[in-house]
Order: structure tokens, then C-alpha cells, then sequence
């Protein structure tokens, strides 16, 4: 437990450092209120805005663990979420509304990771194509237009309170837990590193490697699905053009700022979903100070830049490096300084 | 007596006939409702007129318009509409429209080439459209104090300028008036509820009066942030927004939105109109034809618009 907690220090550092600078620019982001059966405040929007990030990130997690890349997280997105539109409109409840878009996700993992697994392209490669061409497959479900219903237990899953917290909290949450549950308490996390580390190697020493990578990537697509029906709750509408529109790459950042390589291995999936709280708190930070849009993404830029600065291992080495000469020899550097 | 109706009745028609003018239609695509819109009544509107419209898609690519507007000119057509999806490339492909004595409309976007390529350009004045959406909300809080928050278009896009500034020059000199926050809400339903809400903590709900959205997308998700927030849109917060899609319409009707602006997919009828002039006696219209943005508020019956626009393909 521990370690564990070793592990996402960091990143709960960083957490704490930028919402001490958001609150230096939006005072009242700290404060929570309580009224009408709900919590309302900053802080509950970062956590119900951070759900489809997290969700990715949990899922991008896995697949980034076994050295691959999953590209086509944010149009599975809308894949789901325009299924999900399609079934209650066409007069099916909310249930089978849920279960054919996790379907569908599944399908769309299934097919990432045949491609990657079976057929052996490239990760970015592979997955790039579903990218690219999904949003064309939710725009025909859609019709080109966004596919509205009428609130119901469906748009629950989205804008819903659940013990005076938003609904989604408790999806990306459980989602979490139950991810890295099923890691750290089986075997199941050692093989996925094992597979990143080097695929041969393990499948020689009996890991069913080419299964575990499209299970991977299910779980990928599961998660998508299930960020993807909780943006379409939220509108009550499936939006197949914007829907998830760039979020594979917030995904890709979480998990970078949580830590896990991009080269496959140790991964945590606690980091990852930090790592998109950081981001959602970058973003709503944003939206509360009142800068004018246009330096939106530069501010952003600019924070993600110096969290990775920070937690660079490069850097962290010279650092030791410095402090460490500097106690060996107290006077060198000073006198160094003033000449 | 009924003999010679019918015979006039058949020249008539065999005069009709005879006047059956061909246009084609390059459209961009079909990347959003309102370009389906269009498409849906530029075809009705060839029908009702009795022109024989040959339409051609190109998926949002410069090169299949070109392609399309050499085949109508080989096709000896006796006008082409075009859409372009871009501003640039356009001289030499209506060069060779010209040299063939074809008149090309553009509709709804304009191009960098010479005026004397084309007859005349339809479009919307986005800058317009903004000053409408602020006069109406001036004239509405009269000399009440009203704090207004802004959810703006993509950053940077053209329409987001233009209907801001629009907007800004309408309640400009008016003291009571003043925009407290303005963000990007990318033109998106969910980006105009989370920026809402966002607004909704910053200013504290309660001292909001006025919400302007630069479309109507973004004023449905934030009509769902403020409902969230127990509050009740159409009554605590005033809403304005710009384009008139079918669902805003519901809103009004529910008491939920407030006004919009009509950004008209109906740029082919003014087109047409300039077009049956030109053949008929050489009438060379304008260079730019401005559409009518026309306001819509709850008194406008907006259950009959929605049912008008439903089936458009918005």
C-alpha cells in the first residue's frame, strides 16, 4: 500500500499545486455548496467534467502498457454514443440503449486489436484507421444530425445525482477501482507489462500474448463506450462530429502525466486518472479565471509543459547531480557565481 | 370554346417546357445540418421554379468541384451554383465557365477571384446577424442593469468574429449593458454547457441576466446547464443565439430559449430569383446579395417552425 501511494505522490503533488494556483486566480474554487440534495461547486465540476478523460485514460493505461497506442478512443466515442441515440429513439429503453453501446465499443476494440495482434500493424497505425473512418460510421447512424432524446433514465447516467454527487463521478471511479483491482490482485498487470516489455519473450515463456493484447484493447473500447455514453447523456443528444473530437489526446497526456512510459511496462492506473483530474483542473481553471479564449491552449500548453518539465527523469537526475556536488563542496559554486 | 382552352393550355405548357432551365449545384458536402438544409431547399426551390437542377456532392474537396463545374460546362448548363469550400483556386475553372457564357452564383461563402468571374455572390452577413441578436436584447431590458456572458464561436473562425463584433456594436454606448465573461464554447452543445456552468459558479447564477450564444447549439447545452443549476432559462437568464435550427424552436416553445437569429438555408431562392432576371432581359444583379436575417422570439409561434424545419435534414 505503500508504494502504491509512493507511486502517485507526484502526481497528487502536482494535483495540489495547480489547484492552489487556480485558486489563486478563482478564490471560491475550494468551496463546495450543499443545496437541493446535490454538492455544487468547482471542484465537483472538475471531477463530473474529468469523467470521459479518465475513462480513456483508464483504458489507454492498459494499452500503452503493452507498448501500443490507442488512437481511436475519441471516435469510438462517438460511435457509442450515436448508437446509444439511435436505439432510444427507435422506442428501446435505456438498458438495451446501454448494452448496444457497449457493444458496439467492444466490437471496435475487437477490431483494433485483431488488427494489431492477429495482422500485426503497428499500433498507431492500426488504430488510426477506425480514427479516421469511425466518425463516418457514427455520422451514418446519426444521419448527419445530432440525434436528440428526451431526458429519462438514459440522460441519468449523465446528469444524474447520486448520493449529492454527479453520476459520472461513480462510473469513472468504480471504473477505476475495478481496473486496478483486477490487475494488482491477480497476475493480470505483471503479464500485460510483460507483454511490453518484449512480446516474444513472454509469449515464449507461455503467456497467450496475442490474446491478452485484443482483451486489452476491448477493455480500451469498453471504456470509451462507456465515456462516450456518458457525453451523449449529458447533451441528451449524440453529436457524431464533436462528440469525444480530440479527447485520444487528453487520454495520451493523462497517462503520460501519471507517469506510465510510452514504451510499454510499469503502468498505474491510479496515476493515469490523476493525471486526468490534472488535466480537467488545467481546463475548468481556465474557464474560471476569465482570460479571454484566445490563450485558452497557450495557458494549458504552458502548465502541461512544466509538469512534465518537473517530473522529467533527466531532469530530476541533474538536479541530485547539482545538489550533490553543491554539498560536497559548499564554497564552489558560490565563488563560481560571483566571478 | 373548351377545344381552344385546351390547345392554349398546350402551348402553354409546351412553352414551359421549352424555358426548362438546367442549373447545376456544386455543394461542399454535407459536414453539418445546415449544409443538408440547404441542399433540401435549394432542391425544392428548382422544383417549384420548374428547373432541372443537377447536384453534385463534393466531400468537402476542392478538386471534385472543380471536376463537377468543367462537367456542367461540358454538359452546357445554363447556370452553375456553387458552394466553395475554400476562398482560393478559383480563377481558371471560372474562367473556362466564362469563356463558355455560363453565369456561376456563389452561395453562402465567398471567393478570392475577380468580381467579374461570377454574377453575384448570396450570403449572410455574419456581422449583421450579431447586431440583430443585440438589438433585440437591448430593446427587450430597455434600461434595466444587465450582465451579459458570452459563449463564443470556435476562436479564430470567422463567424465567431464577426457575430461578436456584431453584437458588440449593437449595445455599444449602452451603460446598462455590459459582457462580464465571454469564452469559447467551439460551437458544440457540450462545450456550451460545461463553459456555461463554468460561468454559472464564476458569476454566481443569480446575478446573471442575459446569455448570447453565438449558435443555437451552444445555447441548447447551456439551457441544460442552468436547468441543472435550478435555475430557469427563459426567465432568470435571457437567451439569445444565431441560426434558427429546429430544436432551438422546441426550446422557445417550451419558455426555455428566448430569441434567435435566422442564419437561412434558403440561399438558392434569392440565387434563383437573380438568375431568372439575368435570362429573361440581362439584369446583372448586385455582387453581393444579402439573405434577411430574421429574428424569432417565443411570440412567433415556435411550434410551427419546429414542425417547418424538422424534416429539412438540419
Amino acid at each position: 500500500m505503500k508504494r502504491s501511494f509512493r507511486r502517485v505522490l507526484p502526481q497528487l503533488l502536482t494535483l495540489a499545486a495547480l489547484m492552489a494556483l487556480v485558486t489563486l486566480f478563482f478564490p471560491q474554487f475550494l468551496s463546495i455548496d450543499y443545496a437541493g440534495g446535490r454538492l455544487s461547486g468547482p471542484v465537483i465540476d472538475v471531477l463530473k467534467r474529468g469523467a470521459p478523460v479518465a475513462l480513456l485514460a483508464v483504458g489507454m493505461t492498459l494499452v500503452i502498457a503493452t507498448r501500443g497506442i490507442d488512437l481511436s478512443v475519441g471516435t469510438i466515442m462517438a460511435i457509442s454514443g450515436a448508437v446509444a441515440a439511435w436505439a432510444l429513439s427507435s422506442g428501446w429503453g435505456a438498458g438495451p440503449a446501454v448494452i448496444l453501446a457497449v457493444g458496439a465499443g467492444l466490437v471496435c476494440g475487437l477490431w483494433n486489436g485483431c488488427l494489431v495482434a492477429i495482422v500485426g500493424i503497428q499500433p498507431i497505425v492500426a488504430t488510426l484507421i477506425l480514427m479516421t473512418s469511425g466518425r463516418g460510421i457514427a455520422q451514418l447512424i446519426t444521419e448527419g444530425r445530432i440525434l436528440t432524446f428526451d431526458a429519462g433514465p438514459f440522460a441519468w447516467l449523465g446528469s444524474g445525482i447520486l448520493l449529492g454527487l454527479p453520476v459520472p463521478v461513480f462510473i469513472w471511479v468504480l471504473t477505476a477501482v475495478g481496473v486496478a483491482a483486477l490487475m494488482r490482485r491477480t497476475a493480470l498487470g505483471l503479464l500485460v507489462e510483460s507483454i511490453g516489455i518484449n512480446r516474444s519473450a513472454s509469449a515464449l515463456a507461455g503467456v497467450n500474448a496475442t490474446v491478452l493484447l485484443i482483451a486489452v484493447y476491448m477493455a480500451s473500447g469498453l471504456c470509451a463506450a462507456l465515456a462516450g455514453i456518458i457525453a451523449t447523456a449529458d447533451i441528451r443528444g449524440a453529436d457524431a462530429n464533436n462528440a469525444g473530437l480530440w479527447l485520444e489526446l487528453d487520454a495520451i497526456l493523462a497517462v503520460v502525466i501519471g507517469g506510465t512510459s510510452l514504451l510499454g511496462g510499469r503502468f498505474s492506473v491510479a496515476a493515469s486518472v490523476l493525471g486526468a483530474m490534472i488535466i480537467q483542473t488545467i481546463d475548468t481553471g481556465i474557464l474560471l479565471a476569465g482570460f479571454p479564449s484566445e490563450y485558452n491552449l497557450v495557458i494549458k500548453a504552458g502548465l502541461v509543459l512544466m509538469i512534465l518539465l518537473i517530473q522529467s527523469p533527466n531532469l530530476v537526475g541533474h538536479w541530485h547531480f547539482l545538489r550533490h556536488s553543491l554539498r560536497r563542496d559548499p564554497d564552489a559554486s558560490p565563488r563560481g557565481a560571483k566571478s | 370554346m373548351k377545344t381552344t382552352l385546351l390547345t392554349t393550355a398546350a402551348v402553354m405548357g409546351l412553352a414551359a417546357a421549352a424555358s426548362a432551365q438546367t442549373v447545376g449545384f456544386s455543394q461542399i458536402g454535407s459536414e453539418s445540418g445546415w449544409r443538408a438544409a440547404e441542399t433540401t431547399l435549394t432542391r425544392q426551390q428548382a422544383e417549384e421554379r420548374g428547373i432541372d437542377l443537377r447536384f453534385s456532392d463534393a466531400q468537402q474537396r476542392q478538386e471534385n468541384q472543380i471536376a463537377a463545374i468543367r462537367s456542367f460546362v461540358a454538359q452546357g448548363v445554363d447556370a452553375i451554383l456553387l458552394a466553395p469550400v475554400v476562398a482560393t483556386g478559383w480563377d481558371s475553372v471560372l474562367e473556362e465557365a466564362q469563356e463558355a457564357e455560363i453565369p456561376v452564383v456563389l452561395l453562402d461563402r465567398q471567393v478570392d477571384s475577380s468580381e467579374d468571374l461570377y454574377l453575384t455572390a448570396v450570403g449572410s452577413d455574419l456581422v449583421h446577424e450579431g447586431e440583430v441578436a443585440g438589438q433585440w436584447l437591448a430593446d427587450t431590458v430597455g434600461d434595466q442593469e444587465c450582465r451579459i456572458v458570452e459563449l463564443q464561436g470556435t476562436t479564430g473562425s470567422s463567424p465567431a468574429i464577426d457575430r461578436a463584433t456584431g453584437f458588440r456594436n449593437a449595445i455599444e454606448g449602452m451603460d446598462n449593458l455590459e459582457i462580464v465573461r465571454s469564452q469559447t464554447g467551439d460551437f458544440t452543445r457540450t462545450g456550451g454547457k460545461e463553459v456555461m456552468e463554468s460561468f454559472l459558479q464564476a458569476e454566481s447564477g443569480n446575478e446573471i441576466c442575459a446569455l448570447y450564444a453565438h449558435n443555437d447549439d451552444m445555447a441548447l447545452g447551456a439551457i441544460q446547464a442552468i436547468t441543472e443549476a435550478g435555475m430557469d432559462p427563459g426567465e432568470d437568464i435571457l437567451i439569445v443565439s444565431i441560426d434558427a435550427v429546429p430544436d432551438i424552436f422546441q426550446a422557445m416553445a417550451n419558455g426555455d430559449a428566448n430569441a434567435t437569429v435566422e442564419l437561412t438555408p434558403n440561399m438558392a431562392g434569392p440565387a434563383f430569383d437573380a438568375l431568372e432576371a439575368y435570362w429573361s432581359d440581362g439584369t446583372e444583379p448586385e455582387k453581393f446579395i444579402q439573405t434577411e436575417s430574421t429574428l424569432y422570439t417565443q411570440d412567433d409561434d415556435p411550434m410551427a417552425e419546429y414542425e417547418a424545419r424538422k424534416d429539412l435534414g438540419y
